[in-house]
């Protein structure tokens, strides 16, 4: 067994994976909550935009394996870690109450295949189009507009950006700890630069469906 | 006062084992949470019952062998102190308390509220210690070392190995454990020749045991009665990552 | 009985390093071939079990804990003496050695505390390779404290957690010893009996803790580092788990037991708050410093103590010792606090207890000062207490500490069986009738790491020994002993539980037995502690199975010899008339109301031997010599 391999057999190593493949999927949603806050800017601009994005179908089908690559290590991972710590305990206690367990870390477990679930949706609406009342290829638009109108969708997209917004708090506060980046000094910035991005993203993903729905976007 | 309690009881590892429920009265809020049991256990044996198993020694919070679950949270609510340092003051006239041992696939049960923590040391045989022979040591002052690193290392030093980690984990990990051992010996400049090693080797022993993963819960070191820092697992993933990334250091030196 | 201290001539610094030069040795591949039991992972045998496996022995290391890492050396707060003179003060290994002897009443051997005081240094640099995160300065050197009054400072400590650093180190080291495979530890055993065979230490019988399984293991020595007998006394500060059964078991097979009376009370312990007490908290010393120690004048005075005004307090230690005050020696502290509470004069639960007060202190310097000094052991008495001492005093009442008596050694640690080794505090050796603070550390880690590994070797070098095995008759004799032994507790069945015998045990030893002593206390003492024991035997109650994890079993065989030890200590402390370190006969102190020496008569150490069945132990002595230095009475006026 090579020594990468017995890295990766290990807890530690998988949490490794995770904080890679996380700072990846990081970067892409930075990426798209920040390329599609175009959509102010009227049509033309995100519809633009998007035509750029598919423009290079080679690069975006590199860029689109890598990153479904990256979602599978990283869910193949969550689940062997988390298979693992189950095990860990298998006769539960009656009463437990451990001390400063934070809301995020608790969530990890479930908003992750929570928002494993909402990303097919989001595809099937908006990238492919099977799930969308009313799809115009080319015209990403006219498909947001059309797709948040509809309040329950607004709400899903709201829901799940606000629990994604969660993941990527603990994720990325956690990946400091995976990865060892750890210096009395940088305490703090390492929760404070956490909770900015998450804040970020989520807010600015959140803010699209709002948008649409009051009618600032229309 | 008066008290409710409920507690594990199992006579031995293959039994199924089940709660019993024991009112106490007349319990004097100055007694520590220990010798409220061992009063209780001293009913028992005249009512002609086995009287609880737990595990203690010092009864001051240093040997590191007293610890069970008191209403949920390993060595009770209140931070810093290991249950043996619990007192009863604590506690309201007619509370229900409800008392577990640990409970970790790494950590049978042995009997009533005694675990078996012998995982902890197979850890520590795996690696925790500088290979020094007696008798070969420099004057203790060769090496200065700065106040800060070895008050850092002292932290971590500090743990008493009672597994309250390990029990308050909800994934059952002995992170803080292995990361205080591996924070404590490198930090010091003594340590840093089997760093590597002693970080591959102590991780590879915890990942042989039934432990979880860590996700950054912090419930251990919320719980912990020594306060250890999970700055110790940061240290420990970035010990290993090295090490296990990079390989054993080639061999140097010349041929003959 | 012959006893031969084997202390090696010439000068006196010059004994030790002269005895290397001519120990015989092990050739490595027969170290191999050699195997050795230790019992008890505690300082002493946890460095000796890790310094022998270095050496390339086998070795088997017992303890009762669940782990070797929980010894109750980790209970040790204060730190460990070595005459490294760091601190450029005047220290010197004689000047260790002196207050050593000075500090033990010149009641203990000269040429073993010199050569305790020699090896202190080596003890230091191997501690530090270890890892131990020993306090430094801010030039990253190590830090020194002045402790127990000493006029050099030259203890070495690490936070409050001295002990628990130096026994994580020797953990660590046999740790090692266990992955090179030279060492296994056997956790959860506990010893209930020595095995000598021909003569000579060849194993001992266990129990498993766990499945209850009594087993022999055998050897080519044996050595026994299982700490001190303070829980005697029912209350102490020593661990629950402390006992005397090993080197008790080892006495009842032939080893000699020397100055068993010979015990030291803590001052500065919190008092017992309740019938249900388990143990005693130790508070450093160190308090002594700023507190001030009184009870009411008044007997019987049961004010609240903000409510009693100055002119009705009795500053009893300031107005005895006029120009030591409050930090007079700890068996005087111990003794007048004894004799105030005996006066009614007592405070708090119980009435046993003294005021510690601090308002003096707080006043002068102010609380942030008092808090910087001693916030953790205030924090400490707030917690047990639930009291606040920056606002009302604290109590405090003496504890049982530390037992200077045990297995009678000679020179090279070796008991009066052959081949058993007796280390740590389970010896009588170097401490005399009172030990230095700082000491004990010090000397269990020599014992461990430098003095055994050199004298265990010249006898199995020397020794001619036949193999046995665990199925030796008397191997199976000897086991057949301990389990009916076991049997016997199990099937008494009676009305009272071993905690309630042993804690009238406790009482009486410390009333009669305890900080000061009588001849008609001690005469009466044995009478009870005989009638105690047919108790014992006929009605105490041990429930549950032998087969199994039974913690009152273990009590019961713990308290059954404690029971026989407290007889031998009233013994041997009726028979010493004299008073000497902590061992206070009324009947012999002067005028000022000090602690009396007959350096004509008790320059020796007494050594008890077994009688034999129920026959009365058969006493012996050793006379002590002082070649370097000069007994002088000490004055604390």
């Amino acid at each position: 067994m090579s020594h990468s391999a017995g890295f990766l057999g290990s807890t530690l190593g998988k949490k490794v994976l995770m904080a890679v493949t996380g700072i990846i999927l990081f970067g892409f949603v930075l990426g798209h909550m920040l390329g599609n806050q175009q959509i102010y800017l009227g049509a033309e601009r995100l519809n633009h935009y998007a035509e750029l994005l598919q423009a290079n179908q080679a690069l975006l089908w590199a860029v689109r394996s890598v990153l479904l690559f990256c979602v599978a290590v990283h869910i193949v991972a969550a689940v062997q870690v988390w298979l693992r710590s189950r095990a860990a305990r298998p006769v539960r206690y009656r009463v437990f109450r451990p001390p400063a367990v934070d809301y995020a870390a608790r969530t990890m477990v479930w908003s992750g295949p929570i928002i494993a679930l909402f990303i097919i949706f989001h595809l099937l609406d908006l990238t492919v189009g099977s799930a969308h009342p009313n799809y115009i290829r080319g015209d990403v638009y006219h498909n947001v507009i059309a797709s948040f109108s509809q309040p329950v969708v607004a709400l899903v997209y709201v829901a799940a950006n606000l629990l994604l917004a969660f993941h990527l708090y603990h994720g990325l506060w956690s990946l400091f700890q995976t990865i060892g980046w750890d210096h009395p000094r940088f305490g703090f910035v390492r929760r404070a630069v956490a909770v900015l991005f998450a804040v970020l993203i989520g807010a600015g993903n959140i803010a699209i469906p709002l948008a649409v729905l009051t009618g600032v976007v229309r | 006062m008066k008290l409710t309690l409920h507690v594990w009881r199992q006579r031995n590892p293959a039994d199924a084992g089940a709660f019993a429920t024991y009112e106490l009265e007349d319990v004097s809020t100055h007694m520590s949470f220990l010798e409220m049991l061992d009063v209780l256990n001293q009913d028992l044996i005249a009512k002609g019952e086995e009287p609880i198993a737990f595990e203690h020694d010092c009864r001051e919070g240093i040997c590191g062998s007293c610890g069970f679950m008191v209403n949920g949270v390993a060595h009770g609510e209140q931070p810093g102190v290991t249950v043996c340092q619990l007192h009863m003051r604590h506690f309201k006239d007619g509370d229900e308390v409800t008392i577990e041992p640990w409970r970790a696939k790494a950590f049978p049960i042995i009997k009533d509220l005694v675990v078996d923590r012998s995982a902890f040391d197979r850890i520590m045989h795996a690696g925790g210690f500088i290979t020094v022979r007696t008798g070969s040591a420099p004057d203790a002052n060769a090496i200065p070392i700065t106040t800060e690193n070895v008050e850092h290392a002292m932290d971590f030093a500090e743990c008493i190995g009672c597994g309250a980690c390990v029990a308050s984990c909800p994934n059952g990990a002995a992170m803080l454990f292995v990361g205080a051992k591996i924070a404590h010996l490198g930090l010091l400049p003594q340590g840093q020749p089997e760093r590597a090693a002693r970080a591959l080797r102590m991780v590879e022993a915890m990942e042989r045991e039934a432990f979880g993963a860590c996700s950054n819960f912090r419930a251990c070191e919320a719980v912990c009665p020594k306060e250890i820092s999970i700055s110790g697992i940061a240290r420990m993933n970035k010990d290993f990552r090295r090490v296990a990334l990079a390989g054993p250091a080639p061999a140097r030196g010349k041929r003959r | 009985m012959k006893l031969d201290a084997r202390v090696p001539g010439g000068p006196l610094a010059d004994k030790w390093s002269r005895l290397r030069n001519d120990l015989k040795l092990v050739s490595p591949a027969n170290k191999r071939k050699r195997s050795i039991i230790v019992v008890g992972t505690g300082l002493a045998g946890g460095a000796a079990a890790a310094a022998l496996g270095e050496l390339g022995y086998k070795v088997t290391a017992f303890c009762y804990q669940d782990s070797a890492r929980r010894a109750h050396s980790i209970a040790a707060q204060g730190g460990i003496n070595a005459a490294k003179n760091y601190q450029n003060d005047g220290d010197t290994i004689y000047r260790l050695f002196y207050d050593t002897i000075k500090g033990g009443d010149y009641r203990s051997r000269e040429a073993n505390v010199y050569r305790l005081a020699e090896v202190s240094n080596a003890i230091i640099d191997h501690c530090v390779a270890q890892g131990i995160p020993f306090a430094r300065e801010y030039g990253g050197y190590l830090a020194n404290r002045s402790f127990g009054g000493a006029q050099v400072s030259r203890t070495f400590y690490a936070r409050g957690q001295t002990g628990q650093q130096l026994l994580l180190g020797a953990y660590a080291s046999l740790n090692a010893q266990v992955a090179a495979g030279n060492v296994t530890v056997r956790p959860r055993t506990e010893m209930l009996d020595l095995v000598v065979i021909d003569g000579r230490a060849r194993g001992v019988v266990t129990r498993d803790l766990v499945s209850g399984a009594v087993e022999c293991h055998v050897g080519d020595a044996v050595l026994l580092a299982t700490g001190g007998y303070s829980n005697v006394y029912f209350l102490s500060t020593n661990a629950k788990g402390c006992n005397v059964t090993a080197i008790w078991r080892a006495f009842k097979r032939g080893a000699a037991f020397a100055n068993p009376c010979y015990t030291q009370i803590h001052p500065t312990c919190i008092p017992q708050a309740g019938d249900y007490q388990s143990k005693l908290t130790l508070m450093s010393e160190s308090l002594r410093n700023d507190g001030r120690v009184w009870v009411p004048k008044a007997v019987g005075d049961q004010r609240e103590p903000g409510d009693i005004p100055e002119a009705e307090r009795d500053y009893y230690l300031e107005r005895i010792y006029p120009s030591f005050g409050n930090l007079v020696p700890r068996d005087v502290a111990s003794r007048n606090a004894k004799k105030a509470c005996d006066e009614g004069r007592g405070v708090g639960p119980g009435r046993r207890g003294v005021y510690l007060d601090f308002a003096d202190a707080i006043g002068r310097l102010g609380e942030h000062v008092i808090r910087a000094r001693y916030g953790n052991l205030f924090d400490m008495y707030q917690m047990i207490t639930g009291e606040n001492p920056y606002r009302v005093p604290m109590r405090i009442y003496p504890a049982p500490h530390y037992t200077m008596g045990g297995l009678w050694v000679d020179y090279y640690l070796m008991s009066t069986i052959p081949g058993l080794f007796v280390l740590g505090e389970a010896n009588f050796s170097d401490h005399g009738a009172n030990r230095l603070g700082a000491s004990a550390l010090m000397q269990g880690l020599a014992d461990g790491y430098f003095i055994i590994p050199y004298t265990l070797g010249e006898y199995l070098a020397g020794a001619k020994l036949e193999a046995v095995g665990a199925g030796h008759d008397v191997c199976r004799s000897v086991v057949a002993e301990v389990e009916a032994r076991t049997a016997k507790l199990l099937a008494i069945n009676g009305s009272r539980t071993v905690d309630s015998l042993h804690r009238e045990l406790g009482m009486l030893m410390l009333d009669e037995c305890g900080m000061s002593r009588t001849a008609p206390g001690l005469t009466a003492a044995i009478e009870k502690i005989r009638s105690l024991r047919d108790s014992f035997w006929s009605d105490v109650r041990v429930p549950g199975e032998g087969a199994d994890l039974n913690q009152e079993l273990e009590k019961a065989g713990r308290v059954a010899d404690h029971l026989e030890l407290a007889e031998l200590m009233c013994r041997d402390a009726l028979q010493r008339n004299e008073s000497c370190g902590g061992h206070f006969r009324e009947e012999y102190q002067t005028e000022e109301g000090e602690a009396l020496r007959d350096d004509q008569n008790f320059t020796n150490v007494t050594v008890w031997e077994h009688g034999g069945g129920d026959a009365p132990p058969r006493q012996h002595t050793e006379d002590l010599i002082f070649e370097t230095v000069h007994p002088t009475q000490r004055s604390y006026k």
